[in-house]
């Protein structure tokens, strides 16, 4: 019904929906830090908690860590549609002609960057507060670089459901959190298991499946979501 | 969708059956023939399943009595799963083809479901302290129902957020769509992690390691769930029908009827 875009100018406007995403969210520089800061807090609160045994950390860490970072990714998902939403640009966004399922995917890449790469970044940081063996410190990273793409991805279709809601941020924990479960046992497995120093590849392996299974459907549940929402 | 009946006058009697199921005057009437049926033949099957469960079956030569927990426990657990599933059914229809009688089932469905899961972790907790020495446990199958409980809650909580009926029941027919999507992955994942609980006594295709004289009460308490789950379920499509098309005229007319 719309001006079908020219040929070329889908992926134009795949990588400029993603640039304008990056520059939006490096000119709140603040807003971009609360979810690094927020992950940092939690994690100092649980040696508080339970008592600074270097033993029982390192038993806890990755469960710790992985926690924290699903906390994190979940506080920043609102951020993901939420200000497009309000001042109009998703409908434009809707009606311009573009797949939304793409549109999305671009908006969940941008997302990632800004919200999941510095979780995967500061990981080694938390690993040594957590008292990690520094053996297992690549698999935390590794599971953390497979994982958080998954987390903003299946995220992006809760967001979809809730952005009409004043206070969608409390139901978007309930409608997440479950289906977050896999991922959390998978990643922390594998760090366990390199841990013990047990083999661990299958664990990275099924992050990896559900990372390629998500990438794939995600998007398009996030847009009919969007869709709903706008509707 | 009168003008396609007119094009084509002479339609399969199975396909008018459909179309005609998705108006809400006669959704609302012909069920309303079949409820009190409905409602009886589960009265009549529980009465008969729990007779035969809590008195007829024997004890367990383990378990002791209270493996008559059993006879509620295990049909509700099926149930709890049968419910989920039969949503993220009704859901993909209700959002590909639109029919608004199925968004009302498929959000009907919902605390029904969620009901059934309550009931299958209570009588489960119950009935493991005595046998396992804990009310809980974060074994597999307790957990992936847990689960399944927080999934039912995002449906509801979704549909009951949206102040729109019909885009609080598309919204909340796609999360269940995805929940069901992601059920299965859950379940496993669970089950590697943690079991504890026993396998299976009752296989469809294999041979049941179960006796005749537990088998029969179970099979009947299952079939008053489905029972109990379709009367259940289209009263509370007619209430919110009701409730939904308040102002309509089909709906007065059936209050003139009545008084």
């Amino acid at each position: 019904m719309n001006a079908i875009p020219a040929s070329g100018s889908l992926s134009r406007a795949f990588f400029a929906l993603l640039r304008r995403d990056l520059l939006l969210a490096f000119r709140r520089r603040t807003e971009l830090l609360f979810p690094v800061i927020f992950l940092l807090v939690v994690i100092s609160l649980f040696p508080l908690g339970i008592g600074p045994g270097p033993q029982l950390l390192a038993r806890i860490a990755p469960g710790v860590i992985w926690i924290a970072a699903l906390l994190a990714t979940v506080i920043s998902l609102d951020a993901l549609f939420r200000s497009d939403f309000e001042d109009g640009t998703l409908e434009q966004f809707v009606i311009s002609g573009h797949p939304l399922t793409l549109i999305a995917l671009a908006k969940i890449i941008a997302h990632w960057l800004v919200a999941g790469l510095p979780i995967v970044l500061l990981s080694p940081l938390l690993a040594l507060w957590m008292n990690l063996p520094m053996e297992s410190l690549g698999v935390l990273v590794l599971t953390l670089a497979l994982g958080t793409p998954i987390l903003s991805l299946i995220g992006s279709i809760g967001v979809g459901l809730t952005i009409s809601l004043k206070k969608g941020g409390q139901l978007l924990s309930l409608l997440v959190f479950p289906l977050y479960v896999p991922i959390l046992i998978i990643a922390t497995a594998a760090v366990m298991a390199s841990s013990d120093s047990l083999p661990y590849t299958q664990f990275l392996g099924l992050l990896l499946a559900g990372l390629i299974t998500s990438v794939t459907l995600a998007p398009f549940a996030a847009a009919a979501a969007l869709k709903i929402s706008l509707s | 969708m009168n003008t396609t009946k007119k094009s084509k006058p002479r339609k399969n009697p199975v396909v008018m059956f459909i179309h005609k199921m998705g108006s809400p005057p006669w959704f609302y009437n012909f069920t309303g023939k079949f409820i009190p049926w409905l409602w009886l033949i589960f009265g009549a099957l529980t009465i008969w399943g729990l007779y035969l469960g809590l008195v007829k079956a024997p004890a367990d030569y383990q378990q002791g009595e209270s493996v008559r927990i059993m006879y509620l426990h295990v049909p509700a657990a099926w149930m709890s799963l049968l419910i989920y599933s039969a949503m993220a059914v009704m859901g993909f229809i209700a959002l590909v083809w639109r029919i608004r009688i199925m968004e009302i089932l498929t959000m009907a469905s919902a605390p029904i479901g969620a009901a059934f899961t309550i009931v299958t972790l209570t009588a489960g907790s119950l009935w493991g302290r005595p046998t396992w020495g804990t009310y809980w446990v974060w074994d597999a199958r307790l957990t992936s129902e847990l689960v399944l409980l927080f999934l039912y809650l995002g449906v509801i909580g979704l549909y009951n957020s949206i102040d729109e009926p019909r885009k609080a029941a598309r919204a909340a027919c796609l999360l269940a769509l995805v929940g069901a999507v992601n059920l299965p992955i859950i379940h496993y994942s669970v089950k590697w992690w943690n079991t504890l609980h026993q396998g299976s006594s009752i296989s469809l295709l294999g041979g049941s390691s179960i006796d005749a004289s537990m088998l029969w009460p179970l099979l009947i308490m299952a079939v008053a769930g489905k029972f109990y789950y379709a009367a259940n379920l289209l009263t509370r499509a007619r209430v919110t029908l009701l409730e939904q098309d308040m102002r309509k005229g089909w709906v007065r007319e059936i209050l003139k009827e009545k008084n």
